[in-house]
């Protein structure tokens, strides 16, 4: 682990992702303390032009309008120990897991009879690519309409995020496997369910790896909108709707340090699952790891 | 390394007899017959080498010689029996590589007979005997990825003969292999020929290899794709490189099926097939080197 470290340490391009985060962190907060882009006497001869462009304050926009990040620092600190900040990363963390494996295991078997089955191919194809075009927040209101609660509504929309994106990867990747490994496991003498499991199982897994990743990214996208419109699914409100809740309820509320908060949870918890998944993958194709 | 005990099975060769085979393509108004009546014999315990311009339909052949397509007319028949679908009696060596990437070299090679259910400490033993003839004994837990070449050919071979097919069916298995590793392994595949003496079929557009490895070697035509010579390769085996550049016998052998290729190029190229000037091109240079 400390060689690991050590790495770290004398690796330029570990170096050069600090210093550029350092340097946004920097650039962010002179931005914010500057409160204002340009003096009103400057721009005061096009104030009839930004009027009409609709800016009605005295100042153009600019990172003054966004929290600093001393102060978002400040507003993390108090919400750490609130456990209403913790059950919405729960919330959040499980529908997202609930959607992702819920579209892992309808997904991938799906995937993979349209590749190996003609007739599947027949009956399921043309439906799923009627439905696959329509976004998952599209789904939002007719999908609080026939699930029984909120929380399996919003675990149903992040699960259509996932699912095309997954089924469309496996289907593809399974197809693409050369055809010459069929033939050299036929004549081996594979039965159908040997050439199954040993041949397109693992032929698909880079792709199943791949969709899943993708798929994953558009589960948290799609989480937070979900939760923003439907009103997080809780009945008391600031309690546990989720991080997408937790951003509108800030707002809401007026408390824009929060906001930010609650979006740099979600891009920490995106880039958590993500490098989870990116892990598993590495783990499940020893093969690609080595070239 | 330690004494391997010799845990070979007894190879029995076959010998394949096509007749009047042909194979067409596509809807019957814009039918394009890819092999048309060609007969040939793939002789017992012989190493056939089938030479040819490149497209001139000799994976087509190859396809049907596995079973994994049918001939639109004529019969092929292996030691008697009309062959039906691909079978471990007849194993194709591909084109480049088809080992599984997913595997190890260990477990490429003990596919076979795991997916047959045939794993047993006699394979198992056979497997390793295998593994040390192709000289892979330390890259066994690599992937395929992670062998050169030569090595991938050589891991491949041992696929094959772990099965113990009759006829192995090698489809220009040293393609893409840089000169001096082609050479190689040339001498190591005669040499593990001339060991077993199965009975082998190797496809190739390359005259030297043919010379160098063939016990018969089939001139080919282009397309439509018909047998126009069978020429007996009698140079004496252990055969090696060295000897065979200085043996007047096997130039006049290369010349001989040069010039029959030749020919059948002119004639295709006056038609304009791109194949064929390639081949053409390849035949000056040769021609020139000869």
């Amino acid at each position: 682990m400390s060689g690991q470290l050590a790495k770290f340490a004398t690796n330029r391009a570990f170096w050069r992702g600090v210093i550029a985060v350092a340097v946004f962190l920097v650039l962010w907060e002179i931005g914010a303390r500057s409160k204002q882009w340009m003096t009103p006497e400057f721009f005061a001869p096009f104030k009839a032009l930004l009027g009409a462009m609709g800016f009605k304050k005295d100042y153009l926009p600019w990172i003054g309008a966004v929290p600093a990040p001393s102060a978002v620092l400040k507003a993390w600190i108090a919400v750490l120990g609130q456990a209403g900040y913790w059950q919405s990363w729960y919330m959040s963390f499980f529908r997202v897991m609930g959607g992702f494996f819920a579209a892992m295991l309808i997904g991938i078997p799906f995937g993979l009879a349209l590749a190996v089955s003609r007739v599947a191919h027949g009956i399921g194809f043309p439906t799923f690519e009627v439905l696959r075009p329509i976004p998952p927040l599209a789904w939002v209101p007719a999908s609080i309409i026939f699930w029984p609660t909120q929380e399996l509504a919003i675990t149903f929309i992040t699960f259509l995020g996932a699912f095309y994106t997954i089924v469309i990867n496996v289907l593809g990747g399974a197809r693409s496997i050369d055809v010459r490994y069929f033939q050299a496991a036929q004549s081996m003498g594979s039965s159908r369910w040997d050439i199954f499991r040993r041949i397109i199982l693992p032929g698909t897994l880079p792709s199943i790896m791949v969709g899943s990743a993708v798929g994953m990214g558009i589960t948290w996208e799609v989480v937070v909108a979900a939760e923003m419109i439907s009103g997080g699914g809780s009945q008391q409100a600031g309690t546990g709707g989720g991080l997408g809740f937790f951003i509108w309820n800030s707002y809401v509320g007026g408390s824009y340090e929060q906001i930010v908060v609650g979006m740099i949870s979600i891009g920490i918890a995106g880039f958590a699952s993500s490098e989870l998944l990116r892990w598993a993958g590495r783990y499940a194709t020893p093969w690609l790891r080595v070239r | 390394m330690s004494a391997v005990l010799n845990p070979r099975p007894k190879i029995v060769p076959g010998e394949i007899v096509a007749e009047g085979v042909s194979k067409s393509y596509g809807a019957p108004q814009f039918r394009k017959e890819v092999v048309q009546n060609c007969s040939f014999t793939i002789e017992r315990a012989k190493l056939t080498v089938m030479v040819g311009p490149s497209g001139c339909g000799k994976s087509t052949l190859i396809r049907l010689l596995a079973g994994f397509e049918q001939p639109s007319a004529g019969r092929i028949v292996l030691d008697g029996a009309p062959l039906a679908e691909p079978s471990r009696d007849r194993l194709v060596v591909f084109q480049e590589t088809a080992l599984f990437p997913w595997m190890t070299t260990w477990d490429n090679i003990l596919y076979g007979p795991r997916a047959r259910g045939e794993l047993s400490r006699e394979t198992r033993e056979f497997g390793e005997f295998l593994l040390a003839k192709v000289g892979l004994q330390d890259f066994r837990d690599k992937y395929p990825g992670q062998l050169s070449g030569g090595m991938q050919r050589r891991a491949e071979l041992a696929r094959a003969m772990i099965n113990n097919p009759k006829v192995m069916i090698l489809d220009e298995p040293f393609r893409g292999l840089d000169a001096m590793t082609k050479e190689l392994m040339w001498e190591y595949y005669s040499r593990l020929y001339e060991e077993n003496r199965r009975t082998n079929f190797f496809v190739t557009t390359d005259i030297d290899e043919a010379v160098f490895l063939a016990d018969r070697m089939l001139v080919m035509s282009n397309i439509p794709t018909q047998v126009r010579a069978v020429i007996d390769v009698d140079l004496p085996r252990p055969r090696k490189l060295v000897d065979l550049v200085e043996s007047d016998r096997a130039n006049d052998i290369k010349k001989q099926a040069l010039s029959i290729l030749h020919a059948e190029a002119m004639r295709s190229f006056s038609r304009g097939s791109k194949a064929a000037a390639d081949f053409v091109d390849a035949y000056l240079k040769r021609a020139s080197r000869a």
